[in-house]
């Protein structure tokens, strides 16, 4: 059992920074919605963040599971209340590897071109 | 305590070792590697310390004070802009938690008694990602990545 204040990991330990796992957590749309959840207020028990969603308490209880595997949730037990906070690192890993180095890429072009019509 | 405090809870996986990742935090020469800044102090439990920029200025930026060290699995600070050293509403409180986990490390950074809404929790809610990125790049492939990028610099 926890303890007090101890941090909480229910799942499987294997491969939790694994990128399939962030993408399917993310491809879900109450997901998503659990995430802005924890966005606009940090710190939520299943109960609050149940008040928010058309959904049984089961389920919700499930879809938090998969973003505590995929690392985008992280839990802390206050006492006897389990808190919920988002976690974005994996999700800056992600767009680290997948958004910035296109982006980049993308950008340079459209600097480069500009230089050439500009140069010319 | 007379304004709302908020906290925010990061955790990182990372192939390392437990060691590897508290020298990382509490070293200026492995920090100033992936956070491009260096955290100063003795590192003994009142004791204070600086996170100072590693560049030429060397601008302290945060100040606070050694809260609890137990090498290589805890490290609890305040923290503090620096022109805001010593207000205790302005001092918020950052533990590290370092634990092995199944061959990797899970790091876990707690950063709670924040002032919410505040300009502190709004910058280390954009930080604390990037620079637990960069340490986990640091760590498992030898660089850091740039945690002063700014999202729509071209090259």
């Amino acid at each position: 059992m926890q303890a007090n204040t101890c941090i909480s990991s229910a799942h499987a330990p294997t491969q939790r920074m694994d990128a399939d796992k962030v993408f399917k957590a993310l491809g879900d749309p109450t997901r998503r919605k659990l995430l802005d959840l924890l966005c606009e207020q940090n710190g939520q028990t299943l109960g609050q963040l149940c008040e928010h969603l058309d959904m049984a308490r089961q389920s919700v209880t499930q879809h938090l599971g998969l973003l505590e595997d995929a690392n985008l949730v992280s839990t802390v037990w206050r006492g006897r209340e389990k808190l919920h906070f988002i976690n974005p690192v994996p999700l800056h890993e992600v767009y680290e590897r997948w958004v910035r180095k296109f982006e980049r890429q993308r950008l340079s072009l459209l600097h480069d071109l500009k230089k050439q019509l500009e140069g010319e | 305590m007379s304004k709302d405090k908020t906290s925010f809870v990061y955790v990182t996986y990372i192939r390392s070792t437990p060691q590897k990742v508290f020298e990382a935090i509490t070293k200026p020469e492995i920090a100033r590697r992936y956070w491009g800044h260096e955290n100063v102090s003795d590192w003994a439990p009142g004791s204070p310390w600086q996170h100072v920029r590693a560049d030429a200025q060397r601008s302290v930026q945060l100040v606070g004070e050694v809260v609890e060290v137990v090498p290589p699995t805890r490290l609890v600070i305040t923290w503090a802009n620096a022109s805001q050293a010593g207000d205790p509403d302005a001092t918020s409180r950052v533990s590290f938690d370092i634990a092995p986990y199944d061959g990797m490390v899970r790091l876990t950074v707690t950063h709670d008694e924040l002032e919410a809404g505040g300009g502190m929790a709004r910058g280390i809610a954009q930080g604390w990602p990037i620079v637990l990125s960069s340490l986990k790049s640091l760590l498992e492939t030898g660089e850091g990545i740039d945690v002063f990028a700014k999202p729509r610099a071209a090259v």
